[in-house]
């Protein structure tokens, strides 16, 4: 059982706002390590001049029209917060 | 009145059309075998008894009132927890959702009201749809109702029990590599994932936004077609929905008899494939034949590379669609963050599982600066080529008939190890990349009382071929009419 | 050693639709917080964008009026991104394949004087990509309160390359493309409101050097004087820190315009990493040359352009046009005056506006649409002063009446008695007799068929009567006697 020599768990968990216990630190490295070496097979694949797919059926210019519709009302909007003050969303501070 | 509960909306539509019945005694009949059953199949995370009932008695007041809107009308469907239903909870099996109650309609959930069906519970999954056997429900697992002590498979495996269990008519789930046709596959019912685009993903939440589908989950493939008939059809809020005339499903099974020319892909009959499940698709295959089809070898010959392609662009797509759940707006919020930062992190490290993490993990990694082209990129490419070997099948076969599953139902917490797990996907995968439509119709049973499933594929938004050709092996089975001994037991006391 | 400044600027310019880019809940500013949500703009779970068709009409003739290559296929990416204004935590924005490429913004920069027409320069442009705005963030003591009404905003991100050196050439430069903006009907581009938002990337190095200087981003440059501010200030700062032997670290600066300070908000050495990626909910954009053509026909003249057709159609001061074409409607409202007086009286009509019109407006603090004052008034306005039948001064008392009535100036003149006719019958016609006698040349014009020729013996009648005839009778006098003649 490998575990990707690339894979810098610390700083992908924290660009994914992650923070691993040391227990499933361990388990991942060596989970995720198994599904990487996995997928090295990949590189095998010639892919020269292959454009990449991003749709399954992909259209152009699926859009709509410029007219407003009603929204929700600033209740119900807010129902699932879990802090709120003077119809806004409470977040502790943010520091930059 | 125990059989009721195990009817088809083909049967029960009929019951209900002339009066034998109501929808408020048919839903009653399906809350109270649920209140009695569920503790043991966990299929469902929650349902709410007042708001179905109330359901019915409209749909029992249209119909007195000569306004039935179809066969349908008061038939108690079951919603996959992914699924948004205005004022009722919406968790993805998720701690990250526990407290979550939607204030919208998603597409799907707004078509089944007009088409006047009962929405019944939701149904428990693996979180945030990702996995292959419903263990990673944060709600705990469900069970097989063929054996308690198996998985129903995943990552609709509530969906698939509910049906098997006879706790509900029919139910929705959602396909992103397998996740409608394996969990159909392991409890012995249809379970059928549209073409990419034909059904509306709006108000699911999404796993992987490019291979998600929402499809039905019945007991008979006549079923499937009714259900797929009030859901599929374009919705202008999804870009990716698909432009077509919906025909009459139902109607259709009946005008396209076949034969086909059916094509066995080679690469999905070898190593690894349980030989009961192997000799029960033989059978089918024999059928077929037997029919007037033909039945030749093909080959996929990118398969090999299906799973890797798949989790990179799954996890991918996740790791991104999953970063709303931060804590803020909605979701849990950890008691104990000292600023906003803070909060991101400990909010979604309490409340995501340890599978939904390791997906993020990986997708964020192959996206992250310098790996993009080694992973995401390549991974794109490969897609296309997966995708044109089914194409360039279809340029000498109608469909193609595969296992969908490689084993039948394992023991909960049999396949701890994510790898082995992702392994059982083999065969729906290629399907979801590819975004063809594919159902899973029962073919037989393993010596141990399982259910089998067999994979049909069909072409691109040519589901009424698909539901025909499935039909054809149905009409000329019993297996849907089988009953899990347990729900028998359960039924009777 | 001499250093020069290279400056690139990120203008943010929301974009005015009336629904939002990716849903169809209502966009706009000072409502009350959280009041134009919907699930997408909230991004809750199942939430999908669909493309706002008059936001891509938008930054496409965005593009075409700074002269953008318009790219046949664009597509959405995402930009990954964790910040409480963010409800996905992702922005859908474009990355490799933006939807104008190239292009440029022309400026002026300030003259020798100030009836003196500065140096233009044209500053290239880098790329115009379409995405979406953010929240608002409130900031408190102990917490911060969000309002996600801007959350989803159109908004184009136009990149100039690192083209400007000096603090004037960005102020001149906003101020152009500010302008270019509202008269395409792209965006009010009002600061204050955040419809125009601006980020500079500052760097110095030894004049004449290949390469660039470590750059130093400047953020917060919320009014155009304090780009230029902050900009001087940036410059200096640098200047300062290499003279005493430092070096430039790289970083995003928060500008004060108040204080006229800067301070460090963050160095960036952990680089972002934005893991974009195409947006899998959206479809692709194919413009087509249809598509392109139809919002060419909706181009309007630019500023610039008109500027340097004002100047030579109508002969005008450079001083009257640098006020009129900045502002379109101005500019429009002046041509509307010309085409109903007479291109000979085109300054006379600008000095009206510039100087009476844009005073009244302002002191009754009016919008130029609100004023009562038609331009076919002012014309006539004008006509009766350069006809002679009212003086200067009298004019401008009657226009004051105009502003504040919408009377006709004639109508005012008159019941007001102040263009007097002249003391009497026989005095106007021995006048008209001079008139005719001492221009041969317009008689004989007037006689070969000329009817317009009758004009030039009007003025020497109206200046006998020191501007008090009335116009009409001098012209049924004159016509009277011409034709005996
Ligand atoms: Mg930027
Ligand atoms: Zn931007």
């Amino acid at each position: 059982m490998s575990s990707a020599p690339d894979l810098n768990l610390d700083h992908v968990a924290h660009l994914a706002r992650l923070t691993l216990t040391a227990e499933e630190r361990a388990q991942f490295a060596q989970q995720l390590g198994d599904v990487l070496h996995h997928i090295e097979q990949l590189s095998k694949v010639d892919v020269t001049g292959i454009e990449p797919t991003a749709h399954a059926f992909p259209i152009v210019n699926v859009w709509a029209e410029d007219i407003p519709r009603p929204g929700l009302p600033v209740e119900a909007a807010l129902r699932n917060a879990p802090a709120q003050r003077d119809h806004m969303v409470a977040v502790p501070k943010v520091v930059d | 009145m125990s059989e009721l509960v195990f009817q088809t909306i083909t049967e029960l539509s009929g019951r209900l059309a002339t009066g034998e019945i109501s929808s408020a005694e048919l839903t009653r009949t399906f809350i109270a075998r649920t209140k009695s059953l569920d503790q043991r199949v966990h299929a469902f995370n929650s349902f709410d008894a007042g708001d179905a009932l109330a359901q019915a008695v409209a749909s029992d007041e249209r119909r007195a009132a000569g306004q039935s809107r179809g066969p349908l009308d008061g038939i108690p469907v079951g919603l996959k927890d992914v699924i948004a239903v205005t004022g009722q909870p919406l968790t993805a099996s998720s701690r990250m959702l526990a407290n979550f109650v939607s204030p919208y309609d998603a597409t799907v959930t707004a078509r089944l009201k007009q088409a006047g069906a009962v929405l019944w519970g939701r149904l428990n999954c693996d979180e945030f749809a990702m996995g292959s056997s419903t263990e990673n429900s944060a709600f705990g697992p469900a069970a097989n109702p063929w054996d308690l002590a198996r998985v129903p498979g995943g990552s609709s495996g509530g969906s698939a029990a509910a049906v098997a269990a006879g706790e509900a008519v029919a139910t929705l789930g959602s396909d992103t590599g397998g996740s409608i046709r394996q969990p159909a596959a392991l409890c012995g019912v249809v379970g059928l994932k549209p073409t990419y685009g034909l059904v509306s993903r709006y108000g699911l939440v999404a796993f992987a936004s490019s291979l998600d589908q929402i499809g039905p989950m019945t007991r008979t493939v006549e079923d499937a077609a009714i259900m797929l008939g009030a859901i599929a059809g374009h919705d202008e809020n999804d870009s990716t929905s698909y432009r077509s005339q919906i025909p009459d499903y139902r109607a259709e099974l009946k005008r396209r008899p076949g034969p086909w020319r059916i094509g066995l892909p080679r690469e999905y009959f070898g190593e690894g494939l349980d030989p009961e499940i192997g000799a029960a698709v033989e059978q089918a295959v024999a059928f077929y034949r037997a029919q007037g089809c033909e039945v030749k070898p093909v080959s996929l010959p990118h398969t090999p590379y299906c799973l890797d392609t798949y989790y990179i662009i799954a996890t991918a797509e996740a790791s991104s669609n999953l970063a709303r759940f931060d804590g803020v707006r909605y979701g849990h919020r950890s008691k104990d963050a000292k600023d906003a930062v803070d909060l991101y992190f400990k909010s979604r490290s309490e409340g995501f599982g340890p599978e939904v993490k390791r997906r993020i993990i990986l997708g964020t990694y192959v996206l992250s600066s310098g790996y993009y082209d080694a992973f995401y990129l390549r991974a794109q490419k490969v897609r296309t080529l997966i995708r044109r070997d089914f194409l360039k099948a279809y340029e000498e076969v109608d469909a193609l008939l595969t296992p969908t599953s490689p084993v039948p139902a394992f023991k909960l917490g049999e396949k701890s190890d994510p790898l082995a797990l992702y392994l059982c996907d083999i065969y729906t995968i290629g399907v979801n990349l590819a975004g063809l439509p594919a159902i899973s119709v029962p073919c037989g049973f393993t010596r141990a009382g399982l259910p089998i499933g067999l994979q049909l594929i069909g072409q691109p938004f040519q589901e009424a071929d698909l539901l025909a050709l499935a039909h054809v092996y149905e009409r000329a089975h019993d297996w849907c009419r089988r009953r899990p001994a347990f729900a028998a037991v359960a039924s009777s006391g | 050693m001499p250093y020069e400044a290279v400056i690139g600027l990120e203008v943010h310019v929301q974009i005015k639709t009336r629904s939002k880019i990716f849903t169809r809940v209502a966009a706009g500013y000072g409502q009350p917080e959280n009041t134009l949500t919907d699930p997408v703009v909230l991004a809750l779970p199942g939430s999908l964008p669909v493309m706002n068709k008059a936001a891509l009409d938008a930054i496409i003739k965005a593009g075409l009026l700074l002269g953008c290559e318009i790219a046949p296929v664009c597509k959405w990416d995402r930009k990954n991104y964790f910040y409480p204004d963010s409800p996905k935590n992702y922005q859908i924005s474009q990355y490799d394949q933006p939807i104008c490429l190239g292009g440029h913004v022309e400026i002026e920069l300030p003259g020798p004087a100030r009836n003196v027409m500065g140096e233009h320069k044209r500053i290239p442009l880098t790329r115009i990509h379409l995405e979406e705005d953010v929240g608002k963030l409130n900031h408190f003591a102990t917490d911060s309160l969000v309002d996600y009404n801007r959350a989803g905003t159109p908004l184009m991100e136009i990149v100039s390359e690192p083209a400007l050196h000096t603090a004037e050439e960005a102020f001149a430069y906003l101020t152009s493309l500010r302008a270019t903006m509202i008269y395409g009907g792209i965006s009010d581009c009002d600061m204050e409101k955040g419809q125009l938002r601006c980020d500079a990337n500052i760097s110095i190095r030894p004049v004449g050097a290949a390469t660039l200087g470590t750059k130093v981003e400047l953020k917060n440059l919320n009014s155009i004087s304090y780009v230029r501010d902050g900009i001087a200030h940036e410059i200096k700062r640098q200047l300062g820190v290499l003279e005493r032997g430092g070096t430039i670290v790289q970083e995003t600066r928060d500008y004060d315009g108040l204080t006229g300070t800067s301070q460090s908000l963050r160095s960036k050495e952990m680089a972002h990493d934005y893991r974009y990626f195409p947006d899998p909910d959206l479809m692709p954009v194919q413009v087509d040359e249809g598509w392109k053509q139809r919002l060419r026909a909706e181009c309007p003249e630019l500023p610039f352009d008109k500027q340097r057709r004002f100047l030579e159609q109508y002969q005008l001061p450079y001083t009257l046009t640098s006020v009129l074409v900045w502002d379109r409607a101005l500019a429009d409202y002046f041509e509307a005056a010309v085409a109903s007086a007479d291109t000979s009286q085109a300054q006379a009509v600008g000095n009206w506006i510039v100087n009476d019109l844009l005073r009244e407006l302002g002191s009754a603090k009016l919008q130029l649409a609100e004023t009562k004052v038609k331009p076919a008034q002012l014309a006539a306005l004008v006509k009766l002063v350069e006809s002679g039948t009212l003086r200067t001064n009298t004019a401008k008392e009657v226009f004051v009446e105009m502003f504040a009535s919408g009377e006709a100036p004639d109508a005012i003149a008159t019941r007001r008695g102040l263009n007097s006719a002249p003391t009497d019958a026989g005095e106007l016609e021995q006048w008209c007799r001079d008139a005719i006698a001492g221009n041969p040349k317009a008689l004989a014009e007037f006689n070969a068929g000329k009817d317009s020729a009758i004009n030039a013996f009007k003025g020497p009648v109206m200046k006998a009567a020191k501007g008090k005839a009335d116009p009409k009778l001098v012209d049924a006098t004159l016509r009277r006697l011409l034709a005996t003649m």
